[in-house]
């Protein structure tokens, strides 16, 4: 089962963790409707279509309301640390939370405690921790874009805001960002870094290039990267090495965004509701023959 | 790096920063840093927004350089307005700058404007905001909320409602737009 960690841009919206569905439109947990829009909303819709693709269970989440103050974010870091032990997760993915080192490493300490420790997802705020803690080999996947890849590729900064100028931030030199991430210790197992390319990389370097269909109004699209890493996070949980998962979730979110027929006034939810026909699509035409290292 | 440097009047000069004696306010969160900036550059001191050391780093921070010989009176100025610094501490090594370089691309109707990690998408002849992109700290999702759908002038301004390092990229980026369309 995927379980989710992340926040919604609500301050009044209390710390819940449960089971959470879609009606409709909305996501739905414990009787109360979140309505989709860009952020760890987006991922976890995207989540859920793609888990209901796949006849798998309904995600796992443990979410608070957070507008930037922090306070949401440390509501869950906190009862994350205390009952995470207790999942059944087999997958976790950890999305838009405060970057905060000390609770990064609590939760990891409370992870490794877990019998069977479940393969890790980061992005977002949570990947910037990670990586700021040093400890972003632990991590299954990052889902970082271009200048989230230079911050990783930055051995000194601790946020992308400080990313040093000389890492240039441009599509064309994501190979050698993706090098110099693997370099300093500072990228995941597999990174799929998303783009106007999509790069499937791990310390070997680039494994896969994924540019159809190409849309270039997709990147001023908020939430479009929320899809991506709730695809591919699905997938994983539902038992596809993460490399394919990574693969296949690049393509899918490609072809939803096709499907969406994106400016880039489009809304993310536009392209959600694509979703079902494009891993449809995907899942009959792609033969995924990446991976065979799990 | 300021959000209101050009818009202040000059007031009296200030002694500038240099060398070694640099001191920085460490804050709670980064709206305090923000709220502390646009005071004490109002009120004419030199200083600057930066990263933080490594020893006293925490996730999503920004720090105030300041002239150290003026401690007393800047913690004057702040109490004056309510503003408790975390902490205050001597610079020792050289601090982190802020990405202070824009991208932008033209998609022809609409207009995409990155600071740093943040993208900020208006549509050229009205002016609305169509899509915030980017960041990871969890006030971008509600920043986007409340601009998206507003013309930039309608919409509330992220140093104003914005707490972290992305929030503060997206004023940048905001304000870039800003100065872009008004040309």
């Amino acid at each position: 089962m995927l379980s989710i960690v992340g926040t919604i841009p609500d301050n009044a919206f209390p710390l819940i963790a449960g089971n959470i569905t879609m009606e409709g439109e909305e996501l739905c947990i414990h009787g109360r409707k979140i309505p989709v829009n860009r952020g760890t909303p987006a991922l976890l819709a995207a989540a859920i279509m793609t888990g209901n693709m796949l006849d798998q269970p309904a995600p796992f989440v443990y979410l608070a309301g957070d507008i930037g103050l922090g306070n949401g974010s440390r509501q869950v870091y906190e009862y994350l640390t205390g009952h995470v032990g207790q999942s059944d997760a087999n997958a976790i993915t950890f999305h838009y939370l405060q970057p905060d080192v000390d609770w990064h490493n609590k939760i990891m300490f409370a992870l490794d405690e877990m019998p069977k420790k479940p393969l890790l997802i980061a992005d977002a705020g949570y990947m910037y921790a990670a990586k700021m803690s040093g400890q972003s080999e632990a991590y299954d996947l990052f889902t970082p874009d271009i200048g989230e890849l230079a911050f990783l590729a930055d051995e000194k900064a601790p946020h992308p805001f400080y990313t040093r100028g000389f890492i240039l931030q441009e599509e064309n030199r994501a190979p050698d960002l993706i090098a110099r991430a693997y370099k300093y210790n500072n990228a995941s197992r597999y990174l799929l870094v998303k783009g106007i390319k999509d790069y499937l990389a791990d310390k070997r370097g680039i494994l896969e290039t994924i540019d159809y269909p190409i849309d270039d109004a997709m990147e001023a699209i908020g939430g479009t990267g929320d899809t991506l890493t709730g695809i591919a996070s699905a997938l994983i949980a539902s038992g596809m090495k993460v490399s394919n998962s990574a693969f296949i979730a690049a393509k899918v979110n490609r072809l939803a965004g096709f499907y969406a027929k994106p400016t880039p006034a489009t809304q993310v939810i536009e392209i959600i509701r694509q979703i079902p026909r494009a891993i449809k699509e995907t899942l009959t035409k792609t033969k995924v023959i990446i991976g065979n290292e799990e | 790096m300021s959000f209101l440097g050009f818009l202040k009047p000059k007031k009296e000069k200030r002694p500038p920063v240099s060398g070694q004696d640099r001191g920085i306010l460490v804050f709670e969160n980064t709206s305090e840093v923000i709220r502390t900036e646009s005071l004490l550059k109002a009120e004419g001191w030199k200083i600057r927004v930066m990263g933080p050391p490594p020893e006293i780093r925490s996730g999503c921070d920004l720090v105030i350089e300041f002239p150290l010989i003026e401690k007393l009176r800047i913690l004057r100025t702040l109490n004056k307005a309510k503003i408790q610094p975390k902490e205050i501490v001597p610079v020792i090594n050289p601090l982190l700058q802020p990405v202070d370089l824009f991208q932008i691309k033209d998609f022809g109707r609409y207009l995409m404007v990155r600071a740093a990690n943040m993208k900020l998408t208006v549509e050229k002849d009205t002016r609305t905001i169509v899509n915030v992109s980017g960041g990871g700290c969890p006030d971008v999702p509600y920043l986007a909320k409340q601009m998206v759908g507003k013309t930039l002038s309608e919409s509330p301004v992220p140093r104003d409602i914005g707490h972290t390092l992305c929030g503060y990229a997206l004023q940048l980026a905001f304000e870039e737009t800003t100065r872009i369309c008004c040309l």
